[in-house]
């Protein structure tokens, strides 16, 4: 029992995955028993006092879970809190420094407006501008049939950028530094979380009164180095296979596509301020800017193809890329099919004067190239008591619009918003009636967002010749109708009104 | 007999239709017009009455012990109170900010204060304001209320060191206890003396001190939104909770404040958004409004 009588703050020691499904397996209600048979089976009293108590546990300091950390470092009502963070990364303790001579990891987020401004209202966005981030202020989208495309302008939008792009690294050792800077009292146990334990709500009808201990009402949580603390609120943003959804047993809907995405970093000429997709048989390919002469590429296809292209030469990589930005698979769009006669002409965007352009063409590789699965997972709830889910672990999307982890930092300042109205009002932060106004207010934006991706991904695995036609009306539709233009727009940048339903 | 009794939310929640309001319904002051002349004079003392309230009690215990866990379940019968009470705390938190002069920014601006909640009932109130930095005493006349209030303040150390009695606004006042701030939120419609209720609030309020009281108005909407639909079309509240007629509109609660020496300087109103599911404050009164007052810092004269 030595080993729970001083709780080490900060302790490395990582062991391996101590088998989380087995622990799911066992069936017995609330509590979820660890595996170590011999540990005492609850907090015995005189314990209790050794035990570290926080208002809020976040598992998993990545960016979604970092951001929501430093959201309430920043803010006057919630800056007071106490919150763990959990998560075995070493990067969270280990001071890493980013060097400015790396070429861009291939790991990057498209940040939309809405991200942006996130991050300036925390004073995260000084950190980032420090590091290689590179905004665009046009893209173009058109797919292989040839029959038509897009080009979108942040003028159409009056905006000066649609978006940025940043590599993830940068994000999180931004917000990193920017909690670092401000004296929020924040732990980081540097282990993975084994299991929770939520309270049994009829503990309250116990005749006795002693069972009433100072955190009887908080969640407990284990860690596999052996540590133990309670919180009142425990966030789950430890990712799309996030281990506290499980242990919380929330159910989730979804599907794997059948596509994986490859990953890299390329270079290029000359610098590319614009950026690019591209519809072919077997899924988009993204080229986006990352500064100076770099884009990132983000490309979806077929399992076995990922296969093959993640282990075929440099060289014939990027004469692939080149091939699949210009006229591989079908032919350029004609940049005037639709110009005579056009029924849409009274309606016109400005950018619709500008014709098609071939994206830049690549020159090397300049990183290596990374392959995953994709699939469109939800969690069927966000919140119940005391525990609440942000990020991919509550929503993974097709990562072909770069949403993701903007629809991730969205939640973490929603939640951090809502936790603030709570303790403006005195409201325990981890009841369910207070952490369903965010679920309610995320749940609805991202079904929507998720909805919108799934149908895009649908409607682009498909050739098949009405098909095709109908998806160019759709192209020169949103190419040449302004104002359903700006809507694409301004819901892609992270603003909530919905393009047509507005 | 219990002229000053104050009979709390929950209480009032199971009572039969029949059985014990009748008797304190005709001693409850019909409010008919503004005309505050019509107060019956409270009764001086109110210990001659436990011999009757004590036999309430414990049939009201009975039906309590079945349902002592619902005051916290967020979905359980006090669901509609759970959603108003950010609301109302919104409110209070901003009018007492002001009048006390503390940093609304602060997480606990009300360090240092006193506050009174007069029929706490399940501790839905004292606990927010005890997370905001208050000292609180919870009252309520109803013992197992009291219990289920102890045992779940006790669940976390920010509200455990809550105070929680058994009593009255009356023995309290005999006790000569005074607060910064007094708060009795839907409760003055379930007593049957009000303006000898507002006296014992307005006693317990020290000079400079504030008042807050909260109620339903006693207007055609309030008896179609309050009584017909919260207990009979949505069941909300179970049948025969609000007696309409013992509602008081907010003039004539301005008025027996006043007579109480307590000054309104702010009410505002609930608005209910059925598509939402949530409540929000307006300038909406006519059905359920919350009043915040003052006592002077000298109490020598009254108003009136």
């Amino acid at each position: 029992m030595n080993r729970f009588s001083v709780a080490r703050r900060i302790a490395s020691n990582i062991h391996g995955f101590r088998s989380v499904q087995r622990t799911l397996c066992s069936n017995t209600g609330v509590k979820i028993p660890d595996l170590v048979s011999e540990k005492e089976p609850l907090a015995e009293p005189e314990l209790a006092y050794d035990i570290p108590q926080y208002d809020i546990a976040i598992v998993g300091g990545g960016m979604v879970g970092m951001a929501l950390a430093c959201s309430l470092a920043t803010m006057p009502l919630t800056k007071q809190l106490s919150v763990a963070i959990i998560d075995s990364n070493p990067a969270l303790v280990n001071n890493f420094h980013i060097r400015k001579e790396d070429p861009p990891d291939p790991r990057v987020s498209t940040v939309t407006p809405a991200t942006i401004s996130f991050f300036k209202d925390m004073g995260a966005w000084e950190f980032v501008q420090q590091h290689c981030h590179a905004y665009f202020d046009k893209m173009q989208v058109w797919d292989y049939t040839g029959l038509g495309y897009t080009r979108y302008n942040a003028r159409d939008v009056d905006a000066d950028v649609l978006g940025c792009v940043v590599e993830n690294k940068v994000l999180h050792k931004s917000l990193l530094s920017c909690i670092q800077n401000s004296d929020f009292q924040k732990t980081i146990y540097s282990s993975r979380l084994s299991s929770i334990t939520f309270p049994v709500r009829s503990s309250m009808t116990s005749s006795s009164g002693t069972s009433s201990s100072a955190s009887g009402s908080s969640a407990r949580l284990e860690l596999d180095n052996g540590n133990i603390m309670y919180a009142k609120l425990v966030v789950g943003a430890d990712g799309s296979k996030s281990c506290v959804r499980e242990l919380a047993r929330i159910q989730t809907t979804g599907w794997k596509y059948s596509q994986s995405a490859i990953i890299c970093t390329v270079e290029h000429a000359v610098e590319n301020f614009c950026a690019w997709q591209r519809f072919l048989p077997n899924g988009p390919i993204a080229l986006l800017p990352i500064g100076e002469k770099f884009s990132n590429i983000v490309w979806s296809m077929d399992p076995k193809e990922s296969v093959d292209r993640n282990s075929m030469s440099e060289d014939d990589f990027v004469k692939a890329v080149n091939h699949a930005l210009d006229s591989g698979y079908g032919p350029h769009p004609q940049s005037k099919s639709f110009e005579g006669g056009n029924v849409f002409s009274w309606l016109k965007a400005d950018s619709t004067h500008e014709g098609f352009e071939v994206p830049p063409k690549v020159f090397k590789l300049a990183s290596q190239r990374l392959a995953f699965p994709l699939s469109l997972m939800h969690a069927n709830s966000y919140a119940s008591k005391r525990l609440v889910l942000i990020g991919d672990a509550a929503h993974t999307v097709h990562p072909l619009a770069g949403q993701g982890v903007n629809m991730g930092f969205a939640d973490a300042r929603c939640l951090s918003k809502v936790i603030a109205e709570g303790v403006a009002v005195g409201s325990d932060i981890g009841e369910v009636t207070l952490l369903k106004k965010y679920e309610s207010e995320r749940k609805a934006a991202n079904i929507t967002m998720m909805a919108i991706l799934d149908g895009f991904q649908k409607a682009y695995s498909v050739d098949f010749m009405p098909i095709n036609v109908l998806r160019a009306l759709a192209f020169n539709g949103a190419q040449y109708i302004s104002p359903l233009k700006r809507k694409i727009i301004s819901y892609a940048s992270g603003n909530k009104l919905l393009p047509l339903f507005t | 007999m219990a002229s000053k009794l104050v009979m709390n939310r929950l209480r009032s929640l199971y009572r039969d239709n029949n059985s014990i309001f009748s008797t304190s319904q005709n001693q409850a002051i019909k409010w008919r017009s503004c005309q505050p002349s019509p107060i019956n004079p409270p009764s001086p003392n109110n210990t001659s009455t436990t011999t009757s309230s004590s036999s309430v009690n414990e049939f009201e215990l009975a039906k309590f012990s079945a349902i002592a866990d619902t005051w916290w379940d967020a979905e359980g019968p006090f669901k509609p109170l759970h959603l108003m009470n950010p609301t109302r705390l919104a409110f209070i938190r901003s009018t007492l900010c002001r009048h006390f002069r503390k940093d609304p920014n602060c997480t606990r601006p009300f360090e240092g204060l006193k506050f009174v909640d007069v029929g706490c009932g399940g501790g839905i109130l004292s606990e927010p304001l005890a997370r905001m930095g208050a000292t609180v005493t919870g009252v309520d006349a109803v013992d197992k209320n009291i219990k289920i209030s102890r045992l779940h303040a006790d669940l976390d150390p920010q509200t455990s060191s809550i105070e929680y009695r058994c009593t009255t606004a009356e023995s309290l006042v005999e006790e000569q206890r005074q607060f910064d701030a007094v708060l009795a939120l839907e409760v003055i419609e379930h007593v049957a003396d009000p303006a000898g209720f507002c006296k014992s609030l307005s006693a317990l309020t020290i000079p400079g001190g504030a008042t807050v009281i909260s109620t339903i108005n006693r207007s055609m909407r309030a008896y179609a939104t309050a009584i017909v639909a919260a207990e009979y079309l949505l069941h909300w509240l179970p049948k025969g909770t609000h007696q309409w007629s013992s509602f008081l509109t907010p003039e004539e609660l301005v008025l027996i404040l006043r007579r109480a020496s307590i000054t309104v300087q702010e009410m505002a109103g609930f608005v209910y958004n059925p598509l939402t599911g949530r409540w929000s404050l307006s300038d909406d009164i006519s059905v359920n409004f919350i009043a915040f007052g003052t006592k002077p810092a000298n109490r020598d004269e009254p108003l009136d």
